[in-house]
């Protein structure tokens, strides 16, 4: 063994030990890092999964202990505040309400907003910048500056209510968020496709149905999921077009019966479970689409 | 209330069908007639014809209520006449900014503009910085965000239990009075107690909009070159200097956006008061008290509340008029 090959043997040796101390150091270093992590992970998890817990409990356990005593043996979880919350006249329905709210407004407002995304998108006309501008501004107006005045319209129309009043109140309140995001997006779609289209005789109907929409399929995507959450998880709009009549959606329902409750409340856990179930299984399984939507609504009020 | 009827649910198909039919109908059938139009007249018109249904949409749900909602607001109660009183027309708003009750609401709200608008920021650049040098990211990031997808409704139900109250002496099962009990302290009555209720429907807000805040922040995170942050490593600076000196001022533009999404969402904040506490106790904001006075077909007041709201919210809406003008320029 040459004295060469031995210094290099004791320097790697001498080496390892050195790194073992700095990476136990660095570890040492970064454990406030990891603490700090956890904490904000448990707040921010920990009250959800609370609930969840407590929705499985019976309400005498749930006013005598707290959830987390459940963690151990005997868990006692039972189906009863499901039972009872089903058993309340109208949750049910509201479910059902709340699905047939949904589905139909989501529909309407996006067929509506890609059809008006085209044409500031791809035609060129008096106005059209003024106006667009006017739909930026509209996206952050609160809805509340127009909750009177179209209660007001639809009584006038004979429509107040009813569920296609609230399809449509969602579907204009929706529209300008949509159409920017559209438009954008529309308008980035390569030039050379629609001009070959026209050359090829293809008129705008065609070059609408067979390019456009097929092309931003991707957007919609991502638009669908955040409408359709946006409105089934929408409170103020449910409430004021249908707060007192019987097509109340479930979430009218369930923060009707919170406030009505006072104490005893308690079995409206499975409610707020059975709720947020849906966001929530759209959220896990469809995690990419669902982000986007909402990153792309970073401009949105 | 009743069930649900066979009339509804063909109602709702026939709209989901019927609506993109008819817009089919009407994008087909129009571009006929349209293509039979001299040249000149169909470029006029068609760009108007393809608007019409949005732009109409819009005008009737969002423009025309909107100057309605002013006019409104300068007429009496029953919306019969002009306002009357000891401001004239501007009675509604006299009464905003005197009655006591409102200037509650007036001061919440603007608790809420301060408190959940930084917060909600400021935690989720925290976390956005912090959980970049982790390798369990994307895990972390995912139990922050995991409010976002849920309700207002069931946040403020999920939060009611947190807070939830018992008397000193008895068993405390909300979490946050257990945890207080460990330390031997009272109990404190989190919704009722008007020096915490604030304090906590903010949180709340906060703990929905952070994970928010932080999915955007940390996107421009990664989006600032490892060679800048190398280089200030080299130069000797230490982890919290190139936060504050390097990442913070690079983030700046993102900051702003998601700090101008979170002050509407503050001004607008209604489900969260509406379901904890139903703006007692001195928790009102100004929705809620608008919907209140909705509530109690007072439309005029309520439309005062609501010009009131939306004037808040002009300079937001100008600096997104701007910020969209720019876009455009480089476009």
């Amino acid at each position: 063994m040459s004295v060469e090959q031995v210094t290099t043997r004791a320097a790697t040796g001498a080496g390892t030990a050195v790194s073992v101390l700095d990476r136990f150091g660095y570890r040492l270093q970064r454990l406030p890092l990891h603490i700090v992590i956890i904490i904000f992970c448990a707040v921010w998890v920990i009250p959800t999964f609370g609930m969840i817990i407590n929705s499985f409990r019976a309400l005498p356990d749930m006013q005598a202990a707290g959830w987390w005593t459940t963690l151990f043996p005997p868990h006692g979880f039972t189906l009863a505040s499901y039972q009872q919350v089903l058993a309340i006249e109208g949750v049910v329905p509201s479910i059902a309400y709340s699905i047939l709210i949904t589905i139909p407004a989501t529909v309407i407002q996006l067929t509506i907003a890609t059809m008006g995304a085209y044409a500031f998108a791809w035609m060129n006309f008096p106005g059209r910048n003024l106006f667009f501008i006017v739909i930026v501004g509209l996206m952050v107006v609160p809805i509340q500056m127009t909750l009177i005045p179209v209660l007001q319209f639809f009584k006038l129309v004979g429509l107040s209510g009813t569920i296609p009043a609230v399809w449509l109140a969602h579907s204009g309140y929706g529209l300008p968020f949509e159409i920017f995001l559209l438009r954008n997006y529309l308008g980035g779609l390569p030039r050379e496709i629609f001009e070959s289209a026209e050359v090829d005789g293809a008129g705008h109907a065609v070059r609408f149905l067979r390019i456009a929409v097929p092309m931003t399929l991707p957007a919609i995507a991502s638009l669908v999921i955040f409408v359709f959450l946006g409105i089934w998880n929408d409170l103020l709009v449910a409430l004021t077009f249908l707060g007192v009549s019987p097509f109340r959606p479930f979430t009218v329902v369930i923060a009707q019966l919170t406030t009505s409750f006072g104490g005893g409340w308690q079995f409206l856990t499975a409610a707020a479970v059975m709720q947020m179930a849906l966001p929530l299984a759209v959220f896990i399984f469809l995690q990419r689409y669902f982000v986007r939507g909402v990153t792309a609504g970073s401009v949105k009020g | 209330m009743g069930g649900i009827t066979p009339d509804q649910i063909i109602t709702a198909v026939a709209a989901v069908v019927g609506v993109p039919l008819v817009l089919l109908g009407y994008i087909i059938l129009g571009e006929q007639v349209i293509e039979r139009l001299p040249d000149s007249i169909q470029g006029w018109i068609r760009p108007y014809f393809w608007a019409l249904p949005a732009v109409g949409f819009a005008t009737i749900f969002m423009i025309y209520p909107l100057i309605r909602t002013v006019i409104i607001s300068f007429r009496n109660a029953a919306d019969s006449d002009w306002a009357t009183g000891p401001w004239g027309v501007f009675a509604n708003y006299h009464y905003f900014f005197t009655f006591p009750d409102t200037l509650t609401s007036l001061r919440n709200s603007l608790l809420w503009l301060v408190f959940y608008t930084f917060f909600a920021v400021f935690f989720g650049l925290v976390i956005a910085i912090l959980v970049d040098r982790v390798r369990y990211e994307t895990l972390a990031k995912i139990a922050v965000f995991l409010p976002v997808p849920i309700s207002a409704v069931a946040a403020s139900i999920i939060w009611k239990f947190m807070f939830d109250y018992q008397p000193p002496g008895s068993t405390q099962t909300g979490t946050m009075n257990a945890v207080l009990s460990v330390v031997h302290h009272d109990p404190v009555a989190w919704l009722v107690n008007s020096t915490t209720n604030n304090a906590a429907l903010i949180f709340v807000g906060i703990w929905t909009a952070t994970g928010f805040c932080m999915v955007i922040l940390s996107a421009s995170l990664k989006a600032i070159s490892s060679e800048v942050l190398e280089a200030a490593r080299i130069d000797g600076a230490n982890e919290f200097q190139i936060v504050r000196l390097v990442v913070t001022p690079l983030l700046w533009p993102t900051i702003t956006v998601v700090g101008t999404t979170m002050i509407i969402n503050a001004l607008k904040t209604f489900d969260i008061v509406y379901v904890m506490t139903n703006g007692a106790y001195q928790t009102d904001v100004i929705a809620t008290q608008m919907f209140f006075q909705l509530q109690h077909n007072h439309n005029s007041r309520a439309a005062a509340v609501g010009v009131v709201l939306f004037l808040a919210i002009v300079p937001l809406l100008v600096v997104n008029i701007r910020r969209f003008q720019q876009q455009e320029e480089q476009r």
